[in-house]
């Protein structure tokens, strides 16, 4: 096979390489082309569909295009996020896979000149009935905490599911926050021709050589195994010291430009670099400080060695950023020099190996149109054994022990929550994490939240549903939106059936943004996922920042005995997409529109609710419906209801177990003092009183359905994860 | 009141330390861990985190530091020291705290609101706190295993050296005798695996951690 096909290159894509280059590249050269034209950089397939989406907004600092996006939170200071994938690495070998993938998105984050603060996950992976499942569960949960507990980065929130679709192609998505003074941010593009390219970090060996190429553009094959080497080694005590020294040299204003070294190593970094600034970059790779001997000039050009950034310095200036480099015991190297060529050349042994324009090279890459086709028939297995005529008191058990929806504190345990001293809410209880930031004298609530059983029953409908989902977390924690980051996570998008769901879900993800005014301020795309057994649910997570004015006010108790319950926004729920119809073995294309414009009153009627301390707690309504939003706050506080359901019922006119357990955008349960829930009332947007707080008994009226469960069977059933997941 | 608090290569919550004795009372100051003078403070804290990466075991290339010699000095001339999970762990390596810290009975990192039962320890650091009295703060960490040999232990145990214990049925770790935290013979140098330092502002949880380093600055002034 030609060497190119061998890289993920097309023959019409060599083609263009030589024309542009009016010559065949030689083996650097297609080394570099190939992974900067690989999906995972060029963004292919989905570059033409990102640009319709609204990334600007008043608050906005940074956007798309930067190493992540960022905020202005006020008083001088900006709070940057990004969420990124690292699926295919974890697949192949899961610690590391995600511990890598931690330390990367840690990386962007720091490149803007922010301190991590925070770091939250969404991960997916097959029902943990399987051994291998098993492996990959503990060693990502594992991997993701051995990098955040080691840098000392809090993870403060995330969400786990397990679907079939998974099973061979687990999902790792990682979105750290960090925060900045925003006149110390600094920008990926390289300027001043003369000025030095600098490598910090670690040394340069042959791991991972390919990684963006072999493992993130193509699918996942029964010989992944042998893959092994292509997975990165993580390293985060040189992590944290690299963070450290990037800190200082800020702090001292060393650096004209920063960025990290991720996917094709020092080939996109210093490639997207010169881009950025429209200048040309010269390396020599001889003075790349290397781990091991006889690496060919192309290895080192593609190495994906970890813990490694680079900057470009004024020549005068070099000697300090050397000091501060020797200070924090991490690497520094001179290893090239901006130049007005616009070329990007790779020298070796004092003679140029490799010249290519820049502009080819990272923006040259062809953009392909999506032939998307809506599929004929439900692609997906359809496993759940579920009898749907069973009680309501045998259903609810079996959603709260569906891993999906059971108590994740066996993973949560496993991660720092609270190093930096800004954790106001801690994973548990609250839908959002909410973390103090004193200097900016202020508060962010941040959550991460993605649903792809939804979104494969309905694209774009499920998409809108996952940020209006994410925007009610952040209202239940009084918190307002002020931008959003996403991971796309599909299959194939040369497949018609892929394509449609990518197109209609950046549709939902568009509009829903622009219906609730929030920017998209970066993101991430992972394509290809999918096997032999096909392609996995499509998995748009989306991660969400938002404004707490005063922390004190976060509403973050469950309800107490003698609270009334209320039932706020236009929930109007089914069980199509549910998870209901997940066990139950009914799942099925077709999923209800939104009530996009009420449920954002709704959201807005919360918030405010919450930030006026009017109300005890307020939680969103998501997987498994009313009754598991019920029963989770009665595990938390201890105490039981008795609700009834007959208002909700009469609004919407759905089925009692629709009620029960079918689910939908637009619902809130919040409790407090009775007059504070009815005074919500009569402002455009339903509330529905449902009954009191009382006993330690779950008491649920719907129609002809009742639910009557003590809180000790409901626990049973709820923490049942450490013995699934742990065998 | 001038608190030194120690810092290496991967110390993680060194800044959440300065914010503790900041909140406790008096100035506090960040000390690098290859100065081989503390630089004239009045008590030191050794903080968390994984100095040096702790890939060989925890605390044991940290106990090599310019910084730790010192450190030994400053506790040998009777001056106060709190090590706090890799600070305990470094402590331990250094022989200024007797036994070791193993890795967590679970093999996995832990962190939850823990709590704990204050004992008779004679320290300034309990000072302020009543035996019997029951504390509540974060407990994280991964190799939290208090261990020593039965003879140690026992002399341990029987000595009053014992600070804190994980209240009943709550040890998180496997600790021998649901220990917690120890003091030296002398009460100066105490060493715990649960954080203090996080357990100072409601905000984010509870304030019982600051009565500990509120305990030292009484017997300052005193």
């Amino acid at each position: 096979m030609a060497r190119h096909r061998e890289l993920g290159l097309t023959d019409r894509e060599y083609e263009l390489i030589c024309g542009r280059m009016g010559r065949e590249p030689n083996a650097v050269e297609l080394a570099m082309f190939s992974l900067l034209w690989s999906e995972h950089c060029g963004y292919k397939h989905s570059r033409k569909l990102l640009g319709t989406l609204p990334t600007e907004g008043p608050r906005v600092v940074m956007g798309p295009g930067e190493n992540a996006g960022a905020v202005d939170v006020g008083n001088g200071y900006s709070v940057a996020f990004k969420v990124e994938s690292h699926n295919h690495p974890s697949a192949v070998e899961p610690f590391q896979g995600a511990a890598t993938g931690v330390g990367g998105i840690l990386r962007d984050v720091i490149a803007l000149g922010a301190r991590p603060i925070a770091m939250l996950d969404s991960l997916r992976f097959g029902p943990p009935d399987d051994e291998r499942t098993r492996y990959l569960v503990d060693g990502v949960v594992r991997g993701v905490g051995h990098y955040g507990n080691s840098m000392g980065i809090p993870t403060v929130g995330g969400e786990i599911e397990f679907a079939p679709p998974y099973a061979q192609n687990p999902l790792v998505n990682a979105m750290c926050v960090g925060l900045a003074r925003t006149d110390e941010m600094v920008r990926a593009a390289a300027s001043g021709p003369g000025n030095l390219v600098v490598l910090m970090g670690s040394l340069t060996g042959r791991d991972g050589i390919g990684g963006a190429s072999v493992l993130a553009s193509a699918e996942l094959g029964d010989e992944d195994e042998g893959k092994r080497p292509t997975v990165q080694i993580g390293d985060p005590f040189e992590e944290s010291k690299l963070l450290e020294c990037c800190q200082e040299l800020l702090a001292e204003g060393l650096l004209v430009s920063l960025q990290d070294l991720g996917a094709a190593g020092l080939t996109s970094s210093a490639g997207e670099m010169a881009s950025a600034g429209r200048v040309g970059i010269e390396i020599d790779v001889d003075r790349v400080p290397l781990r091991e001997g006889g690496m060919e000039p192309f290895e080192i050009m593609v190495s994906e060695s970890q813990e490694r950034m680079l900057a470009v310095v004024e020549p005068d200036r070099a000697g300090r950023v050397e000091e501060i480099c020797e200070k924090w015991q991490t690497g520094f190297a001179v290893v090239g020099e901006v130049t007005d060529t616009g070329s990007f050349t790779v020298t070796s042994g004092g003679e140029t190996v490799g010249e290519m324009a820049v502009g080819d090279l990272v923006d040259g890459c062809p953009t392909y149109d999506l032939d998307p086709a809506e599929p004929t028939e439900w692609p997906y297995p359809n496993g759940g054994d579920l009898d749907p005529e069973a009680s309501p008191d045998e259903i609810l058990p079996a959603l709260l022990a569906s891993p999906t929806i059971a108590s994740k504190e066996w993973a949560f345990d496993q991660y720092d929550s609270i190093v930096g001293s800004r954790t106001v809410v801690r994973p548990g209880p609250a839908d959002a994490a909410v973390l103090a930031l004193p200097e900016a004298e202020t508060a962010i609530a941040v959550a991460i939240d993605g649903s792809g059983r939804r979104v494969a029953c309905g694209p774009w409908a499920g998409t809108v549903g996952v940020v209006l989902e994410c925007a009610a977390n952040l209202a239940c924690v009084g918190a307002e939106p002020l931008g959003l980051t996403n991971c796309l996570n599909f299959g194939n998008p040369e497949k018609p059936t892929v394509a449609w769901q990518l197109t209609s879900s950046v549709e939902g993800l568009g509009d829903a943004c622009r219906a609730l005014g929030v920017p998209v301020v970066g993101g991430n795309v992972s394509l290809y996922n999918e096997t032999s057994s096909g392609p996995i649910y499509p998995t748009p997570v989306i991660g969400m920042v938002g404004e707490v004015p005063d922390p004190a006010t976060v509403a973050s108790c469950p309800w107490e005995e003698g609270d009334e319950i209320a039932l706020v926004g236009p929930f109007d729920p089914s069980r199509a997409g549910s998870e209901f119809a997940a066990l139950t073995g009914s799942l099925g294309p077709g999923l209800p529109d939104p009530d996009i414009e009420g449920t954002i009153a709704a959201i807005e009627l919360v918030r405010e609710a919450v930030r006026s301390g009017t109300v005890r707690s307020a939680h969103d309504i998501s997987d498994g419906g009313i009754a598991v939003a019920l029963a989770e706050l009665a595990l938390f506080a201890e105490v039981g209801c008795q609700a009834d359901l007959g208002a909700l019922i009469a609004r919407t006119e759905c089925s009692p177990a629709d009620a029960l357990f079918g689910e939908g955008p637009g619902g809130f349960i919040l409790a407090g003092e009775k007059a504070a829930l009815e005074a919500l009332g009569g402002q455009g947007v339903p509330v529905e009183m449902l009954g009191p707080v009382v006993g330690l008994e779950l008491r649920v009226e719907a129609g002809n359905l009742e639910l009557e469960l003590g809180i000790g069977r409901l626990r049973g059933a709820w923490e049942s994860l450490p013995a699934l997941v742990e065998g | 009141m001038v608190w030194g608090v120690l810092q290496f290569p991967g110390s993680c919550d060194e800044r959440d330390a300065l914010n503790a004795c900041r909140l406790a009372g008096g100035e506090a100051r960040l000390v690098w861990h290859g100065d081989d003078d503390l630089g004239g403070v009045d008590a030191v804290v050794v903080p968390g985190g994984f100095s040096y990466g702790d890939y060989l075991r925890a605390g044991s290339i940290a106990r090599f530091s310019p910084a730790m010699t010192a450190v030994a000095r400053f506790a040998a001339e009777g001056g106060p020291v709190i090590g706090i999970c890799n600070g305990f762990q470094v402590l331990c390596e250094s022989g200024l705290l007797p036994g070791a810290l193993l890795p967590n009975d679970s093999t996995r990192f832990t962190c939850h609101q823990g709590e704990l039962v204050v004992c008779e320890a004679d320290s300034p650091w309990t000072a302020g706190l009543e035996p019997g009295q029951s504390i509540s703060i974060p407990v994280k960490h991964q190799s939290g295993r208090f261990f020593a040999p039965p003879d140690l232990l026992e002399e341990i145990v029987s000595s009053g050296q014992v600070a804190f214990r994980y209240a009943p049925g709550t040890n998180p770790n496997g600790s021998l005798e649901d220990i917690a935290g120890i003091v030296s013979r002398e009460g100066n140098v105490l060493g715990l695996m649960p954080h203090p330092e996080h357990a100072v502002d409601l905000l984010t949880g509870s304030v019982d951690g600051l009565e500990i380093f509120r305990g030292v600055i009484g017997a300052q002034v005193g």
